[in-house]
């Protein structure tokens, strides 16, 4: 019991897609479980699975959510241990069903049994706002809300804050689910350039506590092409810190934030250098 | 309150489709209907061409309706020359010929009201005779989000974002920014204001007469700004 109060079930959703809600979903996991956390990261994109890619374990998948849902399978089966880190765990999305094959009964005993085994629970939300991504936000205690700087990414997330406050069962018990501000491909050339938002005027559009700003960077990409989360594969890299400092944010520990200002792009010709 | 509609238009050998969108109000009867006919007839009085020319549907989906009542009222806008274009919330075989359900069926977005206006007015409850016709908003107004409070003012500390709505019988206060939309005055109170600590908005309305973004001189965006309506005619001015 005093287990399953302690475990901490948090949503990672954004509205829009292609924002980076899957690669930060597996760099925090994995970030996590770097600070000896016990974690499972759980795929909510039922059709359109890609945790299991980013995690590197798509070749592992033998059993997914909706065959523990449907009772084919149990969870101890289902989930699947990274080979890299002992107390990092797998739920992944069943890529032949549809988002109908989740049932509100069968979200909420999977949450409580994963309450009862982790420490972090950490659900990727799909895009959107239908039914899949009302019931990856519903059993959630934190929600980290994906934004990238630019108009349309806020305005989705802001939404988004909006149905945690309406939707999810901590609202509807009167309680608050505790938001945070992840913020990703961030440029600070194109910012400083204006062609993207500040993070200031992200951060006073969506006003929610900043977890962290993660930077634009090819090392992403590369890392999720290995298939492997950018906080183990290349963790001297300026994203994987990022997520490192706002995993660790998460655990409570306090970190300064240096929020990034827009460079302008006149100094950045000016030394004949591009910052990528 | 946006209804799109295709038009369907043929050319020799192939179709071609075109998007057309209006905006078309949807009337909401709410229980006693007794009551609302006549809150109804006074706006009518009030503004004899406020319905005139603009398309119409009837949503019953908030009342129980007999087939008898509902034909009644029908007869009753048909009467007023309202124009219909499409019922929603009654049984399809009740719709006389040339009405037909919204093709779709009811594929409105779904908006969140605030859950429970006690709530959200926090320590404002009513007691006894000082009861209180303001609604406090104590967090910022998300997009999608719609506050509905016909009785009086609102203010809101934080920012009303893009895609939002306050719709208030009296006047409207935001600390924060106004993104999304401020309907003041919306049971017809013309003397009803809009003050924002900064202007951003997409459309502003008092006592039923509206002006929209494009319609704003850019100067006033980003400012602190105050709406009011003199002679029919939306005012906004800076305020120092």
């Amino acid at each position: 019991m005093d287990k399953k109060n302690k475990a901490k079930v948090v949503v990672v959703t954004s509205g829009k897609g292609g924002v980076g809600k899957t690669t930060s979903t597996a760099a925090l996991g994995a970030a996590l479980a770097l600070e000896g956390q016990k974690v499972v990261v759980v795929d909510f994109d039922i059709g359109l699975r890609n945790l299991d890619l980013m995690m590197g374990a798509e070749r592992r998948v033998i059993y997914d959510l909706i065959n523990v849902i449907q009772g084919t399978a149990n969870l101890s089966q289902a989930l699947i241990r990274d080979k890299r880190l002992e107390n990092l765990y797998l739920l992944a999305a069943s890529q032949t069903r549809d988002k109908n094959a989740l049932t509100d009964k069968g979200v909420a005993k999977i949450m409580d049994e994963l309450r009862t085994r982790f420490d972090w629970i950490i659900c990727d939300s799909p895009a959107g706002i239908e039914r899949g991504a009302v019931l990856a936000m519903k059993h959630s205690d934190i929600a980290i809300i994906i934004a990238n700087p630019e108009i349309s990414s806020v305005r989705d997330s802001d939404r988004i804050i909006g149905l945690l406050d309406a939707k999810t069962l901590r609202a509807k018990n009167g309680q608050e689910v505790e938001k945070h501000l992840l913020i990703t491909r961030f440029d600070t050339e194109r910012a400083g350039s204006g062609e993207m938002l500040e993070v200031d005027d992200v951060s006073d559009i969506l006003s929610i506590p900043m977890l962290g700003v993660v930077p634009e960077s090819r090392q992403v990409l590369s890392a999720s092409n290995l298939g492997s989360p950018i906080t183990l594969s290349d963790p001297a890299s300026a994203p994987a810190k990022a997520y490192m400092d706002a995993a660790r944010r998460l655990c409570g520990q306090d970190i300064p934030l240096i929020v990034p200002a827009g460079k302008k792009p006149f100094f950045a010709n000016w030394f004949g250098g591009r910052a990528a | 309150m946006v209804v799109v509609v295709t038009v369907l238009a043929q050319t020799q050998n192939s179709f071609r489709f075109q998007g057309r969108s209006f905006l078309a109000f949807v009337i909401c009867p709410t229980a006693p209907i007794d009551n609302w006919l006549r809150d109804l007839d006074a706006w009518v009085k009030k503004a004899p061409d406020f319905f005139a020319s603009k398309p119409l549907i009837l949503d019953c989906s908030k009342i129980s309706i007999s087939r008898g009542d509902f034909e009644a009222l029908l007869a009753r806008f048909q009467a007023a020359h309202f124009r219909l274009i499409s019922v929603e919330g009654v049984k399809p075989e009740w719709l006389p010929k040339g009405l037909d359900p919204l093709p779709g069926g009811s594929h409105r977005q779904e908006i969140e009201t605030v859950k429970s206006l006690t709530r959200a007015t926090g320590s404002q409850k009513p007691e006894g005779k000082n009861k209180v016709n303001s609604l406090m908003m104590n967090s910022p107004v998300r997009s999608g989000q719609a506050i509905f409070f016909p009785d009086g003012d609102v203010s809101v500390t934080g920012s009303v974002a893009s895609g939002a709505e306050i719709i208030a019988g009296g006047s409207i206060h935001i600390y924060g920014t106004l993104r999304g939309r401020a309907i003041a005055g919306s049971t017809g109170n013309e003397n009803a204001r809009i003050f924002c600590s900064r202007f951003e908005a997409e459309l502003v309305v008092v006592g039923g007469f509206y002006k929209s973004a494009q319609d704003i001189e850019p100067e006033i965006f980003g400012k602190p700004v105050q709406i009011w309506l003199q002679n029919n005619v939306i005012l906004l001015k800076v305020m120092e």
